[in-house]
């Protein structure tokens, strides 16, 4: 059914629509919205057969989640940020258990700096947990996501995260399909656990393991996400047949099939980045690009297959791995063995820096003539970043440079 | 299951031979039916008073249950004995997920229980003194404060004991541990630190708190099974000494669990909602030298010049202890 609504709102709907038995969560924003929505339908007894639980910390919520889903019930939980960090332990647990639980991060910033605002760094903290982890484009695929993500963790049991861009997308409102009980009931049957806490057949789980099996456990993950790689296009391509839309799978392409020139980002960016395109096309640009649907497990060969035959690759992130640059491009490095292409890390957007069309355009048209950096910090301001060297410079008790920057910006610098 | 009074003449002890129990009074482990929910084999060092706890914990919830238990299992030295793969001592359904999350993985089970209609299934959580009263205290309080249908159990030997008996806030004063030294000028562990983490449950207003000890195996089993009447949150909370965290010998595991009730350290009691219902009195009251000499941790108290300072204000712990929980049978003493 089309409606207008809030991104958060149609992700709860469609766990809901996915008959979750149960529930946990802690508040931050921007998830908030989501579980509050859930919470609300519990409460309403418009879900039925599901126990909402608050508790009293994100480690508690995955942690009441690993414990429900080991004893056979379909789990859904929620977080962001420092929220997701805070449940760090029980993140690579979960995983480490084979627990199929489902969990949207809504994208934000990780501080200090403390910050609300969209980026990828908490879940891409994440990305080696041992989830399979899809990034949403638009609110539609989100909401679609999660329906597919309940089938892909049941079937493989192995926990799916998936990341929703934070206020770009959880609290725009827009025109949206939410489908029907009948359409996910045809698509995702009851769970069956793999392994469940049953007093009739009572088995251990969560026992030591040494050397002698640890690395088998853990290879057993990663042939699993392997496993992935083939299921989630067909998933995907079950989506369509009984939702009639398309959603999910491995990674997306625009405008792509001859383009010298590829960009390759994740999530809500994507819109973005394609108005560019469309322009740069329209210029005669030989330019296209690609979202990255599922960042674990990587789409390796699928990239290989798209960049063989390109010159340029430009890759934005939302994320910065400290020290070295882009962590997308650094799992891109494995895709580019055997090709020889000018490579390009931009770091753009961190703390909800706005990422704009003018922007996008200037950096593409720099790469088109290969003027770019290899790393980018794009939009950085340097100038107050300089200023901010130069205090430190100039004293040794120079102060918290978050406080000083800001300061600086609104004028009042010492 | 209630209790009543019986008067045994003929022992000259306060020990009670099962066969002089109606057969429904008798001890859980003295049927042949037990389940031995922890059975044996397990990894345990000798004397343990955590596997002794357990077995009789567990087997009693399991009685009362019809063997309807789910244990959810904190990391530590339970945790570790008991399950070295592919050999389990666990009979029962049984999960570890983390050292600090114990409490929260059983709120998760018994939510799914709930759903699915099994509200037959009761479900355990258990830990350490280090995964509850220390890293495990969030998700602890947290289960209290929903007063969620789970009991959990600590099973406190007052100290790390898995990584090498380093202090936990249930490490009581004087005590020597890897991390409290016994040097300087005051040896072990310090006075005036450390949490009774059986009154914080009472302060939570939850059903049922009570504390045991491995000495009195019957008064346990009784605790358990009345826990397994009430729905909603219960703590149970048992001194289980540790032969090679306490340096004491492995025989002296019932001795020194019963001295130290019996010195008033450690006080046996019952609450509901927060208010104390009764307490076990103390039969045979002793000082508390004659618990803490036996034991290597405290042997800097016993030196050439006995710590008489510090034994004081041990003494004075125990005291306190009898006065507030009413552990001396009043017609007796005054
Ligand atoms: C997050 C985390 N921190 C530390 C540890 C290391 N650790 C494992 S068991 C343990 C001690 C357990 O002590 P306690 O809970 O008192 O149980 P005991 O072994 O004494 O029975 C510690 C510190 C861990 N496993 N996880
Ligand atoms: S170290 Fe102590 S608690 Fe651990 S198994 Fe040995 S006796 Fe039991
Ligand atoms: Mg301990």
């Amino acid at each position: 059914m089309l409606k207008q609504t809030e991104g958060s709102h149609a992700i709860a709907e469609s766990v809901a629509l996915c008959r979750p038995e149960v529930i946990c969560a802690y508040p931050i924003t921007p998830q908030t919205h989501i579980v509050e929505g859930l919470g609300e339908m519990v409460k309403a007894g418009e879900l039925q057969n599901c126990e909402f639980i608050n508790v009293e910390s994100e480690f508690a919520a995955l942690s009441v989640a690993i414990g429900a889903s080991a004893a056979g019930a379909r789990t859904y939980t929620a977080t962001a940020s420092q929220g997701l960090l805070f449940m760090a332990e029980a993140v690579y647990n979960a995983a480490g258990l084979g627990l199929p639980i489902v969990m949207t991060i809504g994208n934000r910033a990780i501080g200090a700096p403390i910050n609300i605002w969209n980026d990828h760094t908490d879940s891409m903290s994440m990305r080696d947990a041992g989830w399979i982890q899809l990034y949403a484009e638009t609110n539609q695929e989100a909401a679609d996501l999660h329906i597919q993500a309940f089938r892909l963790a049941e079937e493989l049991s192995m926990p799916v995260m998936v990341c929703v861009d934070g206020f770009i997308l959880t609290h725009a409102y827009e025109r949206l399909d939410i489908p029907t009980q009948e359409q996910v009931d045809a698509y995702l049957p009851p769970f069956e656990p793999r392994q469940v806490l049953d007093p009739s057949e009572p088995v251990s789980i969560g026992a030591m393991v040494g050397p002698e099996a640890f690395m088998e456990v853990r290879y057993l993950a990663h042939h699993k996400q392997m496993r992935a790689l083939e299921l989630i296009p067909q998933l995907s391509a079950e989506f369509r047949q009984v939702f009639g839309r398309d959603s999910g799978g491995l990674m997306r392409t625009y405008r792509a099939e001859d383009a010298k020139t590829i960009v390759v980002a994740l999530g809500s960016v994507n819109g973005t980045i394609k108005d560019v395109i469309d322009e740069l096309r329209d210029e005669g640009y030989a330019i296209g690009a690609a979202t990255i649907l599922s960042f674990r497990p990587f789409p390796s060969e699928e990239l290989h297959e798209l960049l063989s035959h390109a010159k340029r690759l430009v890759v934005i992130e939302k994320s910065l791995a400290v020290g070295i640059g882009g962590i997308v491009s650094h799992n891109l490095r494995m895709a580019l063995s055997g090709i020889s292409l000018h490579a390009y890390t931009v770091v753009a957007g961190l703390g909800g820096r706005p990422i704009t069309k003018s922007s996008l355009r200037s950096l593409f048209e720099r790469a088109l003539r290969d003027e770019l950096e290899p790393l980018t910090f794009l939009d950085l301001n340097q100038s107050a970043v300089d200023r901010e060297l130069e205090r430190e410079k100039a004293r040794r008790r120079s102060g918290p440079s978050a406080e000083n920057i800001l300061r600086d910006l609104a004028g009042g610098a010492r | 299951m209630e209790l009543q009074p019986i008067k045994f003449y003929q022992t000259g002890t306060f020990t009670v031979g099962n066969r002089l129990l109606d057969a429904d009074q008798r001890s859980v482990q003295a049927n042949m039916e037990r389940t031995n929910s922890l059975n044996s084999g397990h990894r345990a060092c000798q004397g343990c008073g955590e596997a002794l706890g357990a077995r009789y914990a567990i087997d009693a919830a399991m009685r009362a249950s019809n063997n309807q238990v789910i244990a959810c299992n904190a990391t530590g030295c339970l945790e570790v004995f008991s399950t070295p793969y592919p050999e389990t001592s666990w009979q029962i359904p049984w999960i570890h997920s983390l050292f600090g999350n114990a409490a929260a993985v059983a709120t998760g089970v018994m939510a799914a229980m709930k759903v699915k209609g099994r509200k037959d299934v009761r479900v355990i959580a258990q830990g350490g003194d280090g995964g509850t009263t220390d890293i495990g205290f969030g998700c602890l309080s947290g289960m209290f404060d929903r007063n969620d249908d789970v009991l959990y159990i600590c099973y406190d030997n007052q100290a790390y004991m898995n990584t090498g008996v380093q202090r936990s806030s249930a490490t009581p004063p004087a005590a020597r541990t890897a991390t409290t030294m016994a040097l300087g000028p005051e040896p072990g562990a310090v006075f005036g630190q450390g949490k009774n983490v059986p009154l914080i449950a009472m302060a939570h207003g939850i059903p049922y708190v009570a504390t045991a000890s491995v000495a009195y195996l019957r008064d346990l089993e009784a605790k358990v099974s009345r826990a397994m009447t009430v729905r909603g949150a219960r703590y149970i909370h048992i001194l289980v000494p540790c032969p090679l965290g306490w340096g004491a010998a492995p025989h002296d595991t019932i001795k020194l669990a019963r001295l130290a009730v019996e010195t008033g350290l450690f006080p046996l009691f019952e609450a509901e909602h927060g208010e104390v219902t009764s307490s076990n009195k103390i039969r045979h009251r002793v000082p508390v030298e004659e618990y803490l000499k036996p034991q290597k941790r405290f042997a800097h108290l016993f030196g050439k010049t006995p710590a008489v300072d510090t034994l004081a204000r041990i003494q004075e712990m125990a005291d306190r202890n009898i006065r507030k929980f009413r552990l001396m049978d009043e017609r007796r003493h005054g």
